[in-house]
């Protein structure tokens, strides 16, 4: 096993270590959880099958097995921002409703607010 | 209902997305087969007249927003019952799949249990599911039976009550994600120490709306299911009643 294979291996355990303490502390909500810890998974096999990113580099006709890694690498935080921007655009449109539905809310509870004071006089 | 010492204070919550076909009758049925529960409809932002038509049938009505799934609706519910102190609360469908008439049964077999399950597979008959969806159910029964200590055949059903000490638990921690509800919810009482049994029910086809099933949703509800109950093992469950904190860990 070389140093670089090594590296892998350290990175992909401390990675699970990590988020697995977020599951426990329930600060991370499983849907992500789940990508990392397959993301880490993918890593411990790349660690302990080098010959699998070489075939790799073959199928996809790039000379060099180690650009392969950071193409694929590359892809995986491509998907992941897009994921995330996915998520946040929601987030977004939902907190513009709440914040609409308290205004509205709001305004309610003033014209109640009135009419209550007005019948007590 | 008999229900022993103390007088219960039911509350029987619907959660209906775009439910204006069904939810009425479901509403009026409820009142006539326990007339002393209070309703709650919770409209998970439809657009449709579903608020209006369960009011008029005589519930109470808390509108989201916008859609929260079935899940976010419950939360809703659930912590509406702990902050009006009601010590019992009933979920039930308002596609009419479910019978009003079978709540008295779940609520008496509270007297025993935490977190009551109407199941269609436990005798009454009457309801039809494909052979690889009855065997995908039957394996994730199978699982869960072993995480919560009971014989449990129909997980995702989604007709059941709860009791005083669930009600507690489930208005802080209660799965939120699309469609993650019912499985998720079990293995939340379970770590929490919760007692889970299950009561025989005879459900029906839809009445009206439309079925939020189709293969790729049931595919990733699986995969969610069991990912969320290995996930389980790891995450902290700071609510675990005190009384049976170690029944998750595989005891009755």
């Amino acid at each position: 096993m070389t140093g670089a294979h090594l590296l892998t291996l350290i990175a992909a355990v401390a990675t699970a270590l990590f988020v697995l303490e977020l599951v426990r502390r329930r600060q991370i909500r499983d849907k992500y959880a789940v990508q990392f810890l397959v993301l880490a998974a993918g890593m411990v096999v790349l660690a302990f099958a080098p010959g699998l990113l070489e075939w790799i580099a073959t199928t996809l006709s790039i000379i060099e097995p180690v650009n392969a890694l950071f193409f694929l690498a590359i892809l995986v935080l491509l998907a992941s921002i897009v994921h995330l921007s996915w998520e946040i655009s929601r987030l977004e449109s939902e907190t513009r409703t709440l914040s609409e539905e308290v205004a509205l809310l709001r305004l309610e509870v003033e014209v109640h607010h009135e009419h209550e004071s007005r019948d007590t006089e | 209902m008999t229900t022993g010492r103390t007088p219960r204070r039911v509350l029987v919550v619907t959660p209906a997305y775009n439910e204006q076909a069904s939810v009425g009758d479901v509403v009026t049925r409820v009142r006539t087969a326990i007339s002393d529960a209070a309703i709650l409809v919770v409209d998970d932002g439809s657009a449709d007249a579903t608020a209006a038509v369960a009011r008029q049938a005589g519930a109470q009505v808390l509108s989201l927003p916008y859609n929260l799934g079935v899940g976010g609706a419950m939360r809703v519910g659930y912590r509406f019952a702990a902050r009006n102190g009601f010590d019992a609360v009933v979920q039930i469908d308002a596609d009419g799949q479910h019978s009003p008439e079978d709540v008295p049964a779940l609520l008496a077999a509270l007297e025993h249990a935490d977190v009551v399950v109407g199941s269609r597979f436990a005798g009454q008959g009457g309801y039809a599911v494909g052979r690889l969806r009855r065997a995908v159910m039957r394996w994730l029964a199978r699982r869960l039976s072993r995480v919560t200590g009971t014989l449990l055949t129909d997980v995702t059903s989604g007709f059941r009550a709860i009791g005083p000490r669930a009600v507690a638990i489930f208005a802080r921690v209660y799965p939120v994600e699309y469609l993650g509800d019912t499985v998720e919810a079990l293995v939340i009482a379970a770590r929490s120490g919760l007692r889970v049994a299950e009561v025989p029910v005879t459900m029906h086809q839809r009445a009206g709306g439309t079925p939020s099933q189709t293969v790729v949703k049931g595919v990733i509800y699986v995969l969610r299911a069991v990912a969320m109950i290995g996930l389980s093992r790891f995450q902290r469950w700071p609510f675990a009643t005190a009384a049976s904190a170690d029944a998750g860990k595989e005891s009755t």
